[in-house]
Order: C-alpha cells, then structure tokens, then sequence
C-alpha cells in the first residue's frame, strides 16, 4: 500500500500544505508584534515624550529624548570603533586573505559573531569601566563596536569578492598602484554594498540591550560626556518594561515604536539601495 | 579627484610618443614612483593585516579577560562550580548548576519548536512557493531578526504570557498534564513562555542558512529524482534535504548558539528563580540572566567573580556549538574554495 500512487500524492499534498502553514505559523508573530507594536507605541507617541527627559516616580508625563540622544553617541563610538576595523578585516580578506591565515581571521570572526552579546558586555566592562573606576558611554560603544566587526567585516568580504577581478587588472595596467586600486576602484565599486553592510550591523546593534546593562549603566538625565554614564533607548525599554507603573509601560511602547522605525527604516533602505543594483560598474 | 588622475595617466605624453630619446629621459623619474608606491603597497597592506589581526586579538582579549577577572571564583570553588546549584551571595556561596540547566532546557525547548518550522520556512520558500513570493517572504523572515530582543521581551511580558496564562497552560495541564512537564503553578512567566520567544527569534536565523544550503544543493539532483518519477514531497526529501543534511544541522547548532547566549528578552520571561523543576511552566533561570540581573548589583569580589566565570562558561559553551556549526556549514557552502586553498 505505501507505494500506491494515490498514497504517495497524498503524502505530497500534505508535504506541501505543512510547508505552506509553517510559513504563515512563523509570520504570525511578526504581523502580531508589529501590529501590537504599531497600536501601543502611536498611542503612546506624543511630543513630550521626544523632546523631554524622564519624570521622577509617580510624577506622570516626562520622556525619553536623553535615551534617544543617548543611543546615537553611544552608536557614534560604536562606529569610530567598528566600522573601520570591520571594512579593513574585509578588505583583508577580500584582497590578501587567500591563504590559511586569511581562513584562520574568517573563522574567528565566524566565531567572535556567535559569542553572546553579554559576555561582550563584560569584557568592554572589564577593560574600559574597572579602569575608569566609572560606567560610562566609552564602555558601551566599545563593547557594541566589538559587535559590529565580524558583521561588517564578513559582508565587506563578500562585496569585494563580487567585484569583478578585471576591473582591478584594468587599474594595475594603467600603472595603479595596489593601495589606490583597492581604494579608488575595488572599495568604490562596492561602496553601496558595503553602506548596505554598515547599516545592517548598525541594526543589530542598535536594539542590543545586554551589553549597555552594565557599561553605560543608564542615567535618568541629560548627559553628553563619554565619560559618563547615559542613558540608552533599549535600555531605558527594558527598565520600564520590568516596573510596576502603567505609565513607564506606555513609554516603554513609545520607545520601543522608535526603535523598531530607526532599525525597520535603515534596513529597507538597504534592501532599497541593494534591489537597485549594486554593482553598475560590473557585469 | 580620482578620475582627473586615471585621466592624466590615460593621456599619452605626446613628447615621448614622438622620439623615444624622450622616453628614456622619463625612466629615472618613474622608477622613484614605483619605488614609493611599492612602499604604500606594503603599508597598505600591513595596515589591513592589523585589521585582521585585531579580530584575532579580540577574541583572544575576550578568553584573557574572562579568565583574569574570575580567577577568584575559580580558585575558590574549582570545578564544584559547575556541579552544586546554591546561589547564596550573603555566605558566599556559588553554584551554576541550576543556570546551566535552565539555559539548556529552554535551549533545547526553543529548538524542538523551531527546527520542524524554520525547515518548513525553509523548504517552502526556496523549493515550493511562485518565484513572486520568494522575495517578500524571505523579507518578512528577515525583518524577524531585525526586532531586537527587549523587543520580544516587552511583546512576550504583555502578550504572549497572558495568553499562556489564560489559554495554553490550562490547555496543556489537562491533556498533557501526565507526562509531567506541565504541572504545578500556572504563571505564565516560566521555562515555557521562555523557550516559546526563543523559537520565534531563532527561526530566522535557522531558517536563512537552511535556505542558503538548500540552494547549493545543484539542480541536477532534483531533476534527476524527478526524472525517475518521484512526487514533489519525494524530490525535496531525497533530492535536496538528505544532500543539504549536514549543512541543515549546522544550522540547527548555530541556531542553538543563539539561544544559549540570548539574554533580554529571556530574562524578562524566564521568571528568574535558581531552580531545577521539571515542568515547564515553573520558573527557571540562565546563565545569561543572572548575568543581568545581578552583575550590577554585584558588591563583594568572590560574587562579580563568581558571576564572570558563570560568564567564562557561557562563552566556552557557546564557543563550541559556534564551532561546530560552522565547521558544518563550512563543509557544505565553502567545501570547494576550502579544498582549493589547501
């Protein structure tokens, strides 16, 4: 019996309709957090909450600007640190990485990709605030900046290698120099793919709560000195998210609404800027 | 600035192109440039090969770390640590046992859930769905790995647990009560609501290298299996998924690495209580939540130290499912590049 032919379309059938509900299982939660996130966060949105600082407990009102401010210094150290190491590793890789070293940089930053964002949070607290004696947004940006290299560095590779190689013999014919052809021709060419690669790493890390919980610590007031702690969006989410108030609940929706716009954003420019070709220069 | 150049090296010098006396007198000249641009070469490339290496020196900086600052911890409890389960910071007292079980028991129960659904993601979008759809769809999967995690842990405290509270739990109690991984309290915050969020922000990540090792599969194999009269069904499942295998499970481990190291939204929803249940619906606790809550609360030396090696053996677990996934991986997407450079 298992052999007949209407058992076997049968199991086919059936195959494919699990498939097709699996999908729509896994799009479940996303319509349902991004609907839920839409309905919350816009209730909860209004001007204060972008423009003012947090109120004491038990005061109502009050909002999250220092977090958002916050967030972008603590992301502006980040990408000082991340983002030129991660596209020199690319360029690395792409342009010399073709021998065993070059698989030995690949698989540690494979590895250095999956090492949890916490315990990168205690290593940029070991280096940066126990020698400060101070929490401070340096540690945060150090600890996110470690996070964005492997990412960066990794997609920087595949954007080079995509390159075609006679552009760079073009360059070398003309008498360019090595340096400048990775620079003027190879890193230009690819220049879209890598903007692409930044802001992708620029995503993930934007949202990342575990490493800020004990490097820039948070700070309920304004504060624009890396040497200080300061507060950061997700994680003033997470602390309103865990108290007992109602109205830190309904912030903690707002905040999480600008957050998840300032990552959905970002990454459908990427896909924008990546469906419109990245490579012209190329065939 | 760039193009002006290239320009200027385009144009013959019409001087040397006219009498080659001319050309010989340019030799000095360019041989100094070559001399100084081989220099930059070099320093070019020395500068990206520091690049390289402050990858190597990261990771390596990480390990120095963790170690250094644990010593403590590890000198007082040696490898009892990994096997008692009291946490008592007033008398000093550290075990990890009860984290190390409750990061792998919502591990695995993250897992159980997501593995038959990414694969299905997976098999649907790249084998069975009009080529229209593909796009979109693997967008939407993506946009899941985008949500950050005190996302999911705010959506998951709001939504999901009171529908667990109110629906699943007395649901599970009743008709599967007896296998004992449903008893006892229904709370809804607990190993289950934990392992259920898990599931949902690792099935892109499973779901994405499945899709990419699935289509490496070469297409000769499916035709070749359709060709001897095979159903769609029979295609996928001895065409494609017993060829991509073992790429499917290094999928799977590097989808558990995840799960293993994810901290916000676990700790929102775990319940964080060092205890060892055996149902699913009591609260647990993992060893990046501990790490959370309580590293900066964390006053005397024994107790951060105590809590760094909890992170020391975070990082070694996930350190090996990380790679051993790649190495399966590897085998399968660069197995030829990696065979051409040895």
């Amino acid at each position: 019996m298992p052999n007949q032919y209407w058992w076997r379309s049968f199991k086919d059938k059936l195959m494919v309709g699990l498939a097709g509900m699996a999908t729509l299982l896994v799009l479940l939660p996303l319509v349902a957090i991004f609907g839920y996130l839409v309905y919350r966060g816009i209730g909860a949105l209004n001007w204060n909450f972008l423009t003012k600082i947090p109120k004491p407990v038990g005061e109502s009102g009050g909002g999250m600007a220092n977090a958002i401010v916050g967030s972008g210094l603590i992301l502006l150290i980040a990408s000082l640190i991340g983002v030129p190491m991660g596209i020199g590793t690319g360029v690395y890789l792409a342009e010399f990485g073709k021998k065993r070293f070059g698989y030995l940089v690949r698989f540690t930053a494979d590895v250095l990709n999956g090492v949890p964002s916490i315990v990168i949070g205690i290593v940029a607290w070991s280096l940066v605030v126990v020698y400060q004696r101070n929490f401070s947004a340096l540690a945060g940006g150090v600890a996110l900046g470690i996070m964005m290299v492997p990412v960066i560095s990794r997609s920087t590779e595949e954007m080079l290698l995509m390159v075609p190689q006679s552009l760079r013999e073009a360059a070398w014919g003309l008498g360019v120099p090595q340096w400048r052809t990775t620079l003027s021709i190879t890193l230009r060419t690819a220049s879209s793919g890598i903007i692409t690669a930044v802001m992708l790493s620029f995503a993930r890390v934007a949202g990342e709560t575990a490493p800020l919980l004990f490097t820039t610590l948070g700070n309920q007031f304004w504060n624009f000195n890396v040497r200080r702690p300061t507060a950061a969006l997700p994680l003033q989410i997470y602390t309103y998210a865990q108290s007992p108030y109602d109205d830190w609940h309904r912030q903690a929706w707002a905040g999480a609404f600008i957050l998840i716009v300032m990552i959905v954003v970002s990454m459908s420019l990427v896909r924008m800027v990546v469906s419109r070709g990245v490579f012209k220069g190329g065939n | 600035m760039n193009g002006s150049l290239l320009k200027a090296r385009y144009q013959p010098d019409p001087a040397a192109a006219s009498s080659p006396l001319a050309e010989t007198t340019q030799v000095p000249r360019r041989k100094i440039h070559l001399k100084s641009s081989r220099l930059a070469d070099a320093g070019f490339r020395y500068l990206m090969l520091g690049c390289a290496l402050s990858v190597l020196a990261i990771v390596v900086l990480i390990v120095r770390e963790l170690f250094l600052r644990s010593t403590l911890s590890l000198h007082a409890f040696g490898l009892k640590f990994l096997m008692t389960q009291s946490w008592d910071p007033v008398n000093g007292d550290f075990g990890a046992l009860a984290f190390i079980y409750g990061t792998l028991v919502s591990s695995l129960l993250a897992l159980i859930l997501a593995v038959p659904l990414s694969i299905g993601v997976a098999t649907f979008t790249t084998e069975l769905c009009p080529r229209i759809l593909r796009g979109p769809l693997s967008y939407m999967v993506e946009l899941l790995a985008a949500i950050p995690s005190v996302i999911y842990g705010l959506w998951g405290v709001f939504v999901l647990v009171p529908i667990l509270r109110q629906y699943v739990q007395p649901f599970l109690a009743k008709y599967f009560g007896w296998t004992g991984l449903f008893g006892g309290y229904q709370f809804g915050i607990g190993m289950l609501a934990a392992g259920i969020i898990l599931a949902v922000m690792i099935i892109p990540i499973v779901t994405s290298i499945t899709r990419e090792v699935m289509s490496a599969v070469p297409t000769a194999q499916r035709e070749g299996v359709l060709a001897i009269g095979a159903t769609r069904w029979e295609m996928i499942r001895v065409g494609v998924l017993r060829n991509a295998r073992t790429g499917i499970m290094g999928a799977i481990i590097l989808g558990l690495g995840r799960a293993l190291g994810e901290t916000i939204a676990v700790t929102m929803l775990i319940g964080n209580r060092p205890e060892i249940a055996k149902s699913l619906f009591a609260p647990g606790y993992t060893l990046a939540s501990v790490i959370a809550n309580e590293f900066s609360e964390a006053t005397e030396d024994l107790y951060l130290s105590a809590l760094v090696e909890i992170g020391l053996v975070l990082f070694a677990i996930t350190l090996l499912v990380n790679i051993v996934a790649q190495l399966m991986v590897w085998s399968i997407t660069r197995g030829s590049a990696r065979r051409a450079a040895v």
